[in-house]
């Protein structure tokens, strides 16, 4: 039912030039669950996640964020649906000019207006509660490790106390401790805020720790969806392959002899 | 002959593409610029930056003007003995085309690449995305300072460089070419009108506005990595530089054309 659903895609298609990135595919997002997407590199995964923050526009389809449609709205209706959104990002996309506690502030001064004293103190919480010291919070970007600027990015994304939280390869780039961290951390804060969340990944050890519900893309469209313990014993061709990381089965590799 | 007329006809349209893309860009980014929220931190930091730290380049760059002016005035003048225009020569030259053209192309060189490789280093590690989630509007936030602060600190430089390089043609005039100093001044202050100071700032502001709006387009088009940084940064200043000298002929035939 649409009411339970907090963001519904259907028929969702993209591409770049002759490339089809996104073909015709549908999605749905239970209202305060977390949904995790698998899939190979190149499979439409961060296209997707772009086309519902509005960062890409698809060729067509429809994406329903509360039961009112994103495609096609005004920029103020998407400025207002932004304010419910946290993401956290691949590549973290901290504000390498501004320090720390000013980037986890970001939301909060420029995008609700409030004080910056009032916002530093709120900063201060959140970098707290990913695990990060008050005296991180004077530093810049480039002076931190890549653990650490994914804690900001994930403090920086959960500042404004969201509705819904998208992560882009949360774990990409990070060791097994780290990552493991953050999957923990992700899966405190989602609970904390009782937020829908929403990630992408190649991580099965993510999916997981941090899913509720799984989907797995694949050439632009979803081949999979259920419940996130079922991934294990799916049934389902490409499912079992990605997740025992098999060469041989339906996802084919184009690799050409040396 | 048909690829060589298609070639042709390729060029000419991707030429026309682009000047829309500019021209579209530049509206939605004046559009913006006058709407609420304003920056204004970021638009005294652009300030600072494009007026204040371009001071140097440019107050030698007109010096230096003034000087080989009022030297080279000196030996084409001599043969008819017309000396004492050189004063007259200096003082419009600088302030109709020389201190305008010269200080926009330096500071197209200084900050319309800085401002492109930001941008686009910004582009390509999703901080321009990351903005957008954060409900922040990248047109507002980065673009409209940018644009601003060029509009009004270019003919504040050039004013300081008309001076300055007048200076210069004022110090090759009385200590090397023996003009007495006095006479020097009041043919230069009697000889100067308003309207080739005003016509030279109005081109001021113009090639100020050129300079931001080029260095924000490329870098917020950029793509491809730190090749795409390079070639943003490149295509910044060298459109900008070809622009300044095209509108250069367009307010001069504005303002002097009979």
């Amino acid at each position: 039912m649409s009411t339970d659903l907090k963001i519904k895609v259907r028929g969702l298609s993209k591409a770049f030039g002759r490339k089809v990135v996104l073909n015709n595919l549908d999605l749905d997002v239970p209202r305060g669950q977390s949904l995790v997407v698998i899939g190979g590199s190149g499979t439409g995964k961060s296209v997707l996640i772009k086309c519902i923050l509005g960062l890409l526009t698809p060729d067509k389809g429809s994406i329903e964020i509360d039961g009112r449609e994103m495609v096609g709205a005004s920029s103020d209706q998407r400025e207002d649906a932004m304010r419910k959104f946290g993401m956290l990002f691949q590549g973290s996309a901290l504000f390498d000019s501004l320090p720390v506690w000013e980037n986890v502030a970001f939301g909060l001064i420029e995008g609700r207006g409030m004080k910056r004293r009032a916002a530093k103190e709120i900063a201060v919480r959140k970098l707290g509660a990913v695990g990060l010291g008050p005296e991180v919070g004077a530093l810049y970007p480039a002076e931190l490790s890549g653990g650490m600027q994914k804690r900001v990015s994930l403090a920086r994304a959960i500042a404004t106390e969201p509705e819904m939280i998208f992560f882009d390869e949360p774990t990409t780039g990070l060791d097994p401790i780290m990552s493991q961290v953050i999957n923990e951390l992700i899966s405190k804060c989602v609970n904390d805020l009782g937020a829908t969340a929403l990630t992408i990944t190649h991580d099965m050890h993510s999916l997981r720790e941090i899913g509720d519900q799984a989907a797995m893309i694949f050439e632009g469209k979803i081949v999979w969806a259920g419940p996130a313990g079922d991934v294990d014993h799916s049934g389902n061709g490409f499912v079992d392959q990605f997740v025992h990381g098999r060469a041989e089965g339906p996802i084919k590799m184009p690799i050409r002899p040396l | 002959m048909i690829s060589f007329l298609q070639t042709i006809g390729r060029t000419f349209l991707s030429g026309l593409e682009a000047i829309g893309r500019v021209t579209l860009f530049t509206l939605k980014s004046v559009l913006l610029a006058i709407q609420p929220p304003y920056y204004p931190r970021l638009i005294l930091k652009q300030m600072i930056e494009i007026g204040f730290y371009s001071l140097p380049v440019v107050g030698m760059t007109a010096i230096f003007t003034g000087m080989v002016l009022a030297l080279q005035t000196y030996t084409g003048f001599s043969r008819f003995s017309a000396e004492s225009a050189i004063p007259n020569v200096v003082v419009i030259s600088l302030t109709r085309e020389l201190g305008p053209v010269l200080a926009g192309l330096m500071v197209a060189g200084r900050v319309g690449a800085a401002m492109a490789a930001e941008l686009g280093t910004m582009r390509v590690t999703e901080q321009i995305d990351a903005l957008t989630t954060l409900s922040t509007n990248p047109f507002k936030y980065l673009v409209a300072p940018r644009l601003i602060a060029g509009l009004i600190m270019l003919p504040v430089l050039v004013l300081i460089a008309d001076i300055i390089g007048v200076a210069g043609g004022y110090l090759v005039s009385v200590v090397k070419l023996g003009f007495n100093h006095a006479t020097y001044l009041k043919n230069t202050v009697d000889f100067v009108q308003a309207l080739d100071v005003i016509s030279g700032l109005v081109k001021a502001g113009v090639f100020g506005f050129i300079v931001a709006l080029m260095g924000c387009y490329h870098g917020y088009h950029s793509h491809g990595g730190a090749q795409g940084v390079g070639k943003a940064t490149t295509n910044a200043v060298v459109t900008a530089s070809i622009l300044i000298l095209i509108f250069n002929y367009v307010v001069t035939e504005l303002f002097f054309a009979r």
